[in-house]
């Protein structure tokens, strides 16, 4: 019986996987078709590619470092407003691009609140422009991701473990060496390898405060190839050195990454008695607050700056509004079926075909979407008309745009699930639907709930691959927005952005807030 | 299940009415299909005079129509650029627009047999005049000018308008057009990809100069009341840009496509053009432009390039914007 559930949800994961693969290297392999093969990189090409992976890096390693002591703080304090803290703090990974740009210029630019406080102060404004800001801009979109994602590390060792840590007298450094640091061993090299990925397709972010064209990376090259060139075998070529760039940073981080199992307990509130010290509470005050600073106060400008036309938005935006809310249903639904089937796989697999799927289930992050779109557009073409098939193409490519994030919330759940009641479920008999109403549901809750909050969160503002398949009768929010953008109306967009902001975050919240009901069992 | 047959029903009824009705595919660009530009009251006008369905088809124009080659399912394709028809004319899909052009209200004579304009506009660097007092009067003069404005463009690597920039400055400065380009160079703020970044970072303030079109400033007159964007012009002339329709030869509806081809150039379509997209009018007299528009002020040359030029120029003066400002 359980060997049939385990074979089943094998058969799930890599069927799910093979459609991941079909988007990425499929569509890839179809613009290449279409284009008779690979063109050939010159030499200014090497340059974006060098460019891409070491900014995309430095992002990463920055984001990650400063996350560790946040998600530290943010696990072993109890404060008022915390939960509502850690919901907004994922605001900033799902602005648009043009938002986030400007509410971060807002804070840190030319005429910016900071420069103004120096300027009073007597001293010389800062320039935001230069290989800082790409970084800058880089760590205030992916601190509060890579927080959350540890948080969720820390989350996971059970209320037990600290519990007897307490009772055997040990110090705050004992509790890092020996719950702590093996926890982070195996969920930062992931997080990192997320991260980084998202780094790498970003232009828009890294030419606007990268201050010119020494700050290109592979997916202008690749705009550029679309749009002015249409050298779709350069395109071609760009996309694979993305998906190789991908391939690699995936292979590094799986050997350096050490898979632990902190066991399980009751889910029990968790308290810590080590971390009761006062040096102790004020260092993790100070994480806090000046994470939250930093994070808050673009975040604030946008809100200031939309919220006067909010509620004099024209109709239209609010229907935008709606069918955003419902594609973003659909693919939620979506990401979660792909997500848990391949986690599951993951888990049952043995370890070089897991990582294998594990894998594949990044590679969306590095696929560039305009790649993704020509790809589906050469694929479907032929056979039905793309513009009619809009709205279920958007759905399906932001759920596979969404699942290595899902992935990240699931996988380490699903293995410690497996190494905590696989045993006992296969003595008792229990499989399929049965195992997972008792089993797995119940104690991924919290996993599938962020998990499906952040794949939520991140369809609602994702433009996708509307270049070549956008259908002006069914308008989605970012659409509707970038079109107000293009149209002068900065003020109505600023509103719209608030908007969008707003229902990513209640999409955000709903999905977790279900994950973590009745978590105290 | 009454319902559903009910339901059935009507949608066969549906069907079968639109059937009966000439459907006129027109590719054009995204802003077209919104709210805010033009094409929700083209739509309306000509659908009043053509018993037939008009559709736009919104997106990237040239991937879709390169993509599509002689599958391409357009009857029309509106919103093509000046500066990048070479590659459209190439592929051979186009069809003779078959209009009289010797009387547009253009500042260059029209002779191309395939590509009707149907806007066009002055490019330009938009100020506050609030804060810029003394504005440049000239090229020369924004370039060697000793005042630290800063200005945001946009990169002619991912947009149209950053193109047409390369463009002007090559038309104005030729073989020293990487030596202005240095000299540029400290006041330009930043690049960015696209047009709508650039300009929101100049209404925000983070920015003394935008580079967009003279009739920008238009918008912000008559939609806002708001008097205080002017755009600099430039005794060298101004690089202008026009946006083009081309007729699809294969077109299963060609009187349809013809009627809407002479339709574009009546002063139903054109009237549409300053508010719909803030530009001028390909063809109307200039009397009956907005007020705002008749008052905006106007370089004393327009500059541009042929479709060969362009195409020949592109490259090597992209080389010399990446090495004097990739530094």
């Amino acid at each position: 019986m359980a060997v049939r559930t385990g074979t089943l949800s094998v058969w799930a994961g890599a069927a799910s996987a093979a459609l991941v693969l079909a988007l990425t290297l499929g569509t890839l392999g179809a613009v290449a078709w279409r284009a008779d093969g690979f063109g050939a990189l010159g030499p200014r090409d090497w340059g974006y590619v060098w460019f891409t992976v070491w900014q995309a890096a430095a992002s990463a390693a920055i984001s990650v470092a400063l996350a560790i002591p946040v998600a530290r703080a943010l696990a072993r304090r109890q404060f008022r407003g915390r939960s509502a803290l850690i919901t907004v703090l994922g605001a900033p990974f799902i602005l648009p691009t043009i938002v986030a740009i400007l509410g971060l210029l807002a804070v840190f630019g030319r005429t910016g609140i900071v420069s103004d406080i120096l300027s009073w102060a007597g001293l010389e404004p800062v320039s935001i422009y230069g290989i800082h800001g790409i970084l800058l801009a880089h760590v205030f979109f992916n601190l509060p991701f890579a927080t959350r994602l540890i948080l969720q590390g820390w989350l996971s060792i059970p209320a037990e473990r600290f519990r007897l840590a307490a009772s055997l007298g040990f110090s705050a450094i004992d509790v890092a060496r020996v719950l702590e640091r093996p926890m982070l061993r195996d969920v930062v090299p992931g997080v990192f390898l997320v991260i980084f990925l998202i780094c790498t397709t970003s232009f828009a972010v890294a030419l606007a405060l990268g201050g010119g064209p020494q700050a290109t990376t592979v997916e202008l090259a690749i705009y550029q190839a679309f749009r002015f060139d249409f050298n779709l075998s350069k395109a071609a070529l760009l996309g694979l050195v993305q998906v190789m760039i991908c391939v690699v940073a995936g292979a590094l981080v799986f050997k350096v990454r050490l898979p632990s199992t902190s066991g399980v307990g009751l889910d029990r509130v968790v308290r810590r008695w080590e971390a009761d010290g006062l040096v102790l509470r004020l260092q993790d005050a100070l994480c806090i607050g000046l994470a939250a600073l930093f994070l808050l106060g673009p975040l604030s400008m946008i809100v200031i700056e939309g919220i006067g036309g909010v509620f004099r938005l024209p109709g239209s935006i609010l229907e935008a509004a709606w069918n955003s809310i419902w594609v973003t249903a659909v693919s939620t639904i979506l990401c979660m079926v792909f997500a848990l089937s391949m986690a599951l796989a993951v888990s049952r697999l043995s370890s070089g075909a897991g990582a294998l799927v594990e894998g594949i289930g990044f590679l969306t992050i590095a696929a560039s979407p305009l790649v993704m779109g020509t790809g589906l557009f050469v694929m479907i073409f032929p056979f039905a008309d793309p513009t009619s098939l809009s709205l279920p193409i958007t759905a399906v490519v932001n759920a596979a745009m969404a699942l290595p994030f899902a992935l990240r919330a699931l996988v380490p759940a699903v293995r410690d699930l497996q190494a905590g009641y696989g045993k006992l479920s296969v003595s008792l008999g229990l499989s399929g639907f049965a195992w997972l109403r008792w089993v797995a549901v119940p104690r991924l809750r919290r996993a599938l709930g962020f998990g499906a909050g952040l794949a939520a969160a991140l369809s609602m503002g994702d433009l996708g691959v509307i270049a070549l398949f956008s259908n002006p009768e069914l308008e989605t929010l970012p659409l509707a927005l970038f079109r107000l953008m293009g149209a002068y109306r900065l003020d109505q967009a600023a509103s719209a952005a608030l908007l969008l902001v707003t229902l990513s975050l209640l999409a955000f919240w709903i999905c977790d807030r279900g994950g973590r009901v009745n978590v105290d069992v | 299940m009454k319902h559903l047959t009910l339901a059935a029903g009507l949608m066969l009824g549906a069907t079968s009415a639109l059937a009966e009705t000439p459907v006129l595919t027109v590719y054009a660009p995204d802003y077209f299909g919104s709210e805010w530009g033009p094409g929700p009251a083209i739509e309306t006008a000509f659908e009043a005079e053509c018993a037939c369905d008009l559709q736009f088809v919104t997106g990237d124009l040239m991937p879709r129509i390169m993509l599509e080659g002689s599958r391409i399912k357009a009857d029309a394709v509106i919103g093509l650029n000046t500066d990048v028809t070479k590659q459209a004319r190439e592929t051979g899909l186009f069809a003779p627009h078959g209009q009289d052009t010797r009387a547009l209200t253009m500042p260059i004579e029209w002779t191309d047999e395939i590509f009707m304009p149907f806007n066009w506009g002055y490019s330009g660097f938009v100020y506050d005049n609030t804060k810029i007092t003394n504005p440049p009067t000239s090229f020369d003069a924004l370039v060697n000018s000793d005042e630290d404005w800063k200005i945001v463009i946009q990169d002619p690597r991912s947009s149209f308008s950053g193109l047409a920039l390369l463009l002007w400055v090559k038309s104005v400065y030729g073989d020293d057009a990487q030596a202005a380009w240095e000299k540029l160079a400290p006041k330009i703020l930043t690049v960015t990809a696209g047009w709508s970044e650039a300009y929101g970072m100049f209404t925000d303030g983070e920015a003394d100069m935008v580079f967009s079109y003279t009739t920008s400033p238009a918008y912000h007159i008559m939609a806002e009341e708001d008097l205080t964007k002017s755009a600099a012009i430039f005794e060298e002339g101004h690089y202008m840009t026009a946006e083009l329709i081309g007729k699809i030869a294969s077109t299963d509806q060609p009187e349809l496509t013809d009627q809407f081809m002479s339709f574009i150039l009546t002063d139903a379509f054109q009237t549409i053009i300053p508010e719909g997209n803030w530009s001028y009018p390909a063809k109307l007299d200039f009397e009956k432009l907005p007020e705002t528009f008749q008052t905006l002020p106007t370089p004393p040359k327009a500059l541009l390039y042929s479709e060969e030029e362009a195409a020949a120029l592109r490259d090597p003066a992209l080389e010399e914007w990446l090495s004097a400002l990739g530094r």
